[in-house]
């Protein structure tokens, strides 16, 4: 076996009270299979069950005992027959004692590697561990799984235990169980091994990791507090994407009949002088430029080269601050994690230092970082405390990165007091949100917390992989619906709502809301049609459809908006001119006939001063308010113009 | 290849339909510097920072306004603005008043956005002054001109340009003289300053605004309530407030920080169902987003005209150009399984692009490693769903009350995620908004996303070293010694950005020198080297390390294994004297000979020559 490959054993609880959940664990291990077999194709896999009726082992052959466990398959090279036999799990007839497969599962991984491969053993226990463990022949069964543990350490297998419970009942059990998790806690304890208690199918689905990724330093080097004290650190990614395959583009240009096609397409980049041209440029004939303006300013490779950012590699401490000053919303990117370089104790003990101190006193700590020689740009970033709860495990810090001033844009919003009272919560409606928020609780101090991520599992991989496997078989398999497990990811849980379903009832109640009826359906398909960000450098300060725009006349229906069309056409330069001359006829008109209407056209005569000041005509209003309407008493109305 | 840059800034996933329903908010700024040239603002010095000299009121505004456009033109240029010296010899606009001379350069309108070549003859306009313009009172009593008033006429008709609603107008008013019309007869005064007004408020009527950056005496302050109290229209209350402010204003001018600014725009109409039968409207926003220097244009590098990016498919077996491949294969199991990109955008498709509320969590479930990328603020609106404010304020401020945050699922990214909604209370400091009062949402990675470097680094069943009462206390004094007052977010300017644009500006400008960028993210080294930090960190080191700071003790696994290697070669099948006297050191491998080197502590690395030289120095020692 070569360097980056993995020996996997899955030992699976078969037994009655599995039954249940077993679809799941055929999902969960089915994938990681899968992902196996396109990722790391070469890793090796044996898979074990227990609770079945039959025995089938070698230790039972040899040294006799470790009944209604069966190895379903020897460790041999992931191939598709375990992915199809993993997803046809027997159903056990017994309740299988976990200690016993453990012990078949480290016995195959012995056997087969030997002292070798340490760390690349991985041993993976799926079981409710609700049944009861036979006593050992001698000794307590303390004793016996101190003894395993530590002989799984020496061996270097890694192991991890996904306990599934998810409706225990029966008081019956509660002492089995606690012993259980108890002789559980030990293998913890004395191995690499960690246990993993799930509730729901969802998390047992997200609980096995399914993509093996070997994890890669990003930086070695200094943690600088001054020039004078550095602290060795390493630094890893602990989040990163999981992304679906890169899926190769495929032509199906070659004739059928040839053998040897590739299939493949190649991606070509033509540089073209200019988009009707045919004349090629070469790659290396191209030079980056920049907006300066209106501008593009070509800089060459070389000047940004002698005269861009230069950085050097470090961590370099700017200083403390308030945990509060943080706002975790400002975290930018995936994050990762400092742990402090393992062969240097003082450097453990520098960062658990600070670490458990930064947890106690709420602070955190800023700093800029460069990972590479070279790298274009500095980051600065926040480490905040991840204080062990494990005592193998050393303290450690996790790294966000924070925002440059250049990443934030300001914008004003209205604050929720300015808001119309119509728009806010009375007290009664307020009780009635607080009331939904404390009680559609997700993390009950009882049970598991439900949607926790590190148990969750991504719903698109999952059902890419489920798709492929049904392609595999049928090529014309027609793409799974969404699987029922996930619904509890997409969906309100059921048994949630049905548990609150008067908070859920009183709620809707409280909080109507309804369709703006003044947002038709048309005026909707309005906002959508008008193109964004035209800036209409023709767009008066008065703007109408351009349908409307066409008006010819100051008409007396609506003359302020016929006067406001007319003055802002474009399209003949002598309609300022007519417009305003309709409109001092008008007013006229108005004045003289009616004396009602006095408001009509004072209105009018407001628009018309404004359109002349907008269309710098020079105009006497007050010649012309004086000569209209010297017959009528106005004058307060003029002194402010 | 072309990026688009509003598209960097774009949530990656958004669908482009949604960019229809941009915020109709004003975009885009017009700007008129209006500069005073009268005699007084050449003669009225002040002193510069460089000590023994003294600028004139014109050099300062001047300079400022260079400074303004250097920055405007990176942040924001799409801006158009319009440089107008009043109180010239020679006249230079549309109206042809006397006395105002609007500053342009060839190819660009007299309001247009900023070009390389204007800041670059601008930068120069103190030298040929004199020559070109000239500067001359223009406010005559007899004549009754008044220059001040076509200013602001000759500024309101630039600013007819564009429309109201897409677009903000404003005046910059650079002037030292106090009192216009002071010299005046009662008269002639009063009727210039009233029309003089009037015509300010006839351009603040179609909404124009008019900023005076008013330069004072050195031993005179310039008095505002003499005239331009009321062309400002400034009530008392701001009255007193206004100088102080006057120099701030001017510095802030000029040390714009470069940086592009964004319109504001919803980036994302977000249905969220709180249960069945309630759904609210939401809008997302993205307010943080890093900030990258701008699009890239590929260029012909001989004739620096933009060039055209093709891409073409072509099939390796055939060599024919093909439409965009429909088809995509994932090998597997030895066969290789085709997806149609239809197949694979359904395989994606697992929800509605809404924000289902799943539930909620204390705050404490949220840990700091449940991140991957920027959040997305969300703010209600009632535009088409009446009462979704409310519904959002009532859950906000009960998740802030409780100290809980809400788990949704947010189908509207590729792939869907898993959402924590953090309630944010507004926060204000300086009558300005800080953070502003909404919900933020923040992806969250799933299982496989999160790794388990912890368990790496565990090892089973040996304690890992953690701190004494003592050490944990020396910590805490070194943290309280080196804590930052008032530290912000978002404090530090991206110093690779700045220097981009520093390289950008002297390149367009031919600058000679390149302007200097400070690094702000480096560590403060006076403070870091204020004894009291120097001693709070000595005494941290000297509580870990103790007194032989240099000596770093290895343990565990390293240790073990160099001495195990030493130990290899000491009863190493070579003699390696034996050989090195018969020179046969060659016919040994690099790992025989490092084996040797790794032993005798000497360096392993270099060619194999120079590893059996080291070998040869140190055994004829």
């Amino acid at each position: 076996m070569a360097r980056n490959r993995e020996g996997l054993v899955l030992v699976l609880d078969v037994g009655p009270a599995m039954h249940s959940v077993l679809p799941d664990v055929e999902k969960a291990c089915s994938m990681l299979l899968q992902k196996k077999l396109i990722y790391n194709k070469y890793d090796e896999v044996g898979i074990v069950v227990f609770g079945t009726e039959e025995t089938g082992n070698e230790l039972a052959r040899e040294i006799g005992g470790y009944e209604n466990v069966t190895v379903l398959r020897n460790i041999r090279v992931v191939d598709e027959v375990v992915a199809e036999h993993v997803k046809q799990l027997p159903r056990g007839t017994v309740a299988g004692d976990f200690l016993d497969a453990l012990i078949v599962g480290m016995d195959m991984l012995i056997k087969m590697y030997g002292n070798a491969q340490k760390g690349k053993k991985r041993l993976c226990l799926i079981t409710n561990a609700a049944c009861p463990t036979k006593d050992p022949f001698e000794g307590t069964k303390d004793d016996q799984v101190s003894t395993i543990a530590m002989k799984i350490a020496a061996e270097g297998i890694k192991m991890e235990s996904i306990v599934m419970r998810s409706n225990l009942n029966g008081d019956a059990h509660e002492r089995v169980i606690e012993e259980n998790d108890h002789l559980l806690n030990l293998f913890s304890s004395n191995a690499i091994a960690k246990t993993v208690n799930v509730e729901s199918p969802l998390s047992l689905l997200g609980s096995l990791k399914t993509r093996r990724v070997a994890p890669v330093t990003l930086f070695r080097g200094d943690l600088e507090i001054n020039p004078t004290m550095k602290i060795k650190v390493w630094v890893y990614k602990k989040v990163a994407e999981e992304r679906l395959p890169t899926l190769k583009m495929y032509s199906d240009k070659a004739p059928p009949t040839d053998k040897f096609a590739k299939h493949e397409v190649k991606i070509d980049y033509d540089y073209k002088v200019t988009a009707e041209s045919t004349e090629v440029i070469a790659p290396e004939e191209r030079i980056k430029g920049f907006r300066y303006g209106r501008q593009v300013i070509p800089i060459s490779p070389d000047q940004i080269e002698t005269l861009k950012f230069k950085t050097d590699k470090g961590m370099k401490l700017l200083g403390f601050t308030e945990a509060s000053n943080i706002l975790r919303h400002y975290y930018m990117k995936d994050v990762n994690i400092v742990v402090p370089d393992p062969s240097k104790e003082k450097s453990v003990l520098a960062v658990s230092a600070i670490a458990r101190e930064m947890k106690q006193i709420n602070m955190v700590a800023i700093v800029r970082c460069v990972w590479r020689n070279g790298q274009s740009n500095a980051v600065v970033g926040v480490l905040t405390p991840n204080v062990s709860e494990r005592d193998d495990t050393p303290d450690s810090f996790y790294f966000n990165v924070l925002p440059f001033a250049e990443d934030v844009r300001e914008f004003p919003f209205p604050s929720f007091n300015k808001l119309p009272s119509s728009w806010k919560p009375d007290e009664q409606q307020q009780a009635v949100a607080d009331n939904l928020v404390k009680m559609l609780d997700l993390a009950p101090s009882a049970k598991e917390e439900v949607l926790k991520p590190d148990l969750t599992p991504n719903p698109v991989l999952q059902r890419f992989y489920e798709y492929l496997e049904l392609k595999s078989k049928s090529t014309d398999a027609a793409l799974p619906p969404m699987d029922e497990t996930f619904k509890r990811l997409i969906e309100q849980d059921p048994e949630l709502i049905s548990n609150n379903k008067s908070i859920m009832d009183s709620f809707r109640g409280s909080f109507e809301v309804k369709e703006n009826p003044k947002l038709k359906k048309a005026s909707k398909r309005l906002l959508r049609d008008k193109p964004s960000g035209s800036d209409d450098e023709d767009n008066r300060m008065i703007t109408y459809e351009p349908n409307e725009n066409k008006i010819d006349m100051v008409g007396d229906a609506n003359p302020i908006q016929d006067f406001e069309a007319m003055i802002s056409r474009r399209d003949k330069t002598d309609w300022t001119e007519k417009a305003i001359t309709q409109m001092k006829n008008l007013i006229v008109k108005l004045v003289e006939n009616c004396t009602d209407e006095g408001d009509k056209a004072l209105e009018c005569v407001l628009a018309l001063r404004k359109g002349c000041v907008l269309e710098q005509v020079s105009f006497s209003i007050s010649a012309f308010a004086l000569k209209t309407f010297s017959n009528f008493f106005f004058h307060g109305v003029f002194l402010h113009m | 290849m072309e990026l688009d840059p509003d598209d960097v800034f774009r949530d990656e996933d958004e669908d482009p339909e949604n960019d229809f329903f941009q915020e109709k908010e004003a975009s885009k700024e017009f700007v008129v510097y209006l500069i005073d040239a009268s005699p007084k603002m050449f003669c009225s010095t002040c002193p510069s920072e460089e000590e023994d000299k003294q600028e004139s009121h014109f050099h300062i505004a001047v300079s400022c306004i260079a400074q303004s456009l250097k920055a405007h033109i990176i942040n924001r240029s799409n801006d158009e603005i319009a440089i107008c010296f009043f109180n010239t010899r020679e006249k230079k606009n549309l109206q042809d008043l006397n006395g105002v001379y609007v500053f342009n350069v060839p190819e660009r309108d007299s309001i247009d956005r900023p070009t390389a070549r204007l800041i670059k003859e601008f930068d120069l306009i103190e030298e040929s002054f004199d020559k070109e313009i000239g500067s001359q009172t223009g406010i005559v009593s007899d004549s009754r001109e008044n220059s001040l008033y076509s200013a602001l006429w000759v500024a309101q008709a630039l600013l007819r340009k564009g429309s109201l609603k897409t677009a903000d107008k404003r005046m910059f008013l650079f002037t030292n003289e106090d009192d216009p019309f002071g010299s005046m007869r009662i008269s002639v005064k009063e009727d210039m300053t009233r029309t003089t007004l009037q015509r300010a408020k006839d351009a603040q009527d179609l909404g124009i605004s008019i900023e005076l950056l008013p330069l004072s005496q050195p031993d005179k302050q310039f008095n505002i309530t003499l005239f331009y109290k009321d062309l400002i229209g400034l009530n008392s209350d701001e009255l007193t407030e206004f100088m102080p402010s006057v120099g701030q204003k001017l510095e802030d001018m000029k040390d714009q920080l470069k940086k592009r600014v964004l319109a504001k725009r919803i980036a994302k109409r977000i249905t969220f169902v709180i249960c069945d039968g309630l759904s609210i409207e939401l809008n997302g926003y993205a307010l943080l987003r890093p900030a990258i220097p701008g699009s890239i244009t590929w260029l012909d590098s001989t004739t620096n005209l933009p060039v055209k990016v093709e891409r073409s498919y072509i099939c390796t077996d055939t060599g024919a150009i093909m439409q965009d491949p429909i088809q995509r294969i994932q090998p597997y199991k030895n066969q290789n399984i085709m997806f149609t990109v239809e197949e694979l955008s359904q395989v994606k498709r697992i929800s509605t692009g809404h924000l289902r509320l799943l539930g909620f969590k204390p705050l404490s479930c949220l840990k700091d490693y449940h991140n991957l990328k920027p959040s997305t603020f969300l703010y209600p609106s009632d535009k088409e769903v009446i009462g979704s404010t409310r519904a959002f304020i009532a859950l906000h401020r009960s998740m802030i009350q409780l100290e809980r945050f809400a788990v949704a699922f947010y189908g509207g990214t590729t792939p869907p995620r898993l959402v924590a909604l953090v309630a944010q209370d507004e926060i204000e400091s300086d009558g300005g908004q800080v953070e502003p009062p909404g919900i933020n949402m923040i992806y969250l990675p799933y299982a496989n996303d999160i790794r388990d470097i912890d368990e790496l680094h565990s090892k089973p069943g040996v304690a890992a070293p953690r701190a004494s009462d003592d050490q944990l206390k020396k910590a805490s004094a070194l943290m309280r010694r080196l804590e930052l007052k008032d530290f912000s977010v978002c404090q530090f300017a991206n110093p690779a950005l700045q220097r981009h644009y520093a390289i950008l500006q002297a390149i367009a400008l031919d600058e000679n020198e390149l302007r200097e960028t400070r690094d702000e993210t480096l560590p403060d080294e006076e403070g870091m080297n204020r004894p009291a930090v120097v001693k709070a960190i000595e005494q941290f080191k000297q509580s870990i390390y103790g007194d032989d700071p240099d000596e770093e003790s290895e343990s565990g696994a390293k240790e073990k294994s160099k001495k195990r290697k030493a130990g290899d070669a000491d009863d190493g099948k070579y003699d390696y004297i034996e050989l090195a006297k018969t020179g046969k050191l060659k016919d040994l491998t690099v790992v025989e000979l490092k084996t040797y080197l790794t032993a005798n502590n000497l360096l392993v690395s270099g060619k194999k020559e120079v590893l059996i030289n080291r070998i040869l120095t140190h055994i004829g020692k």
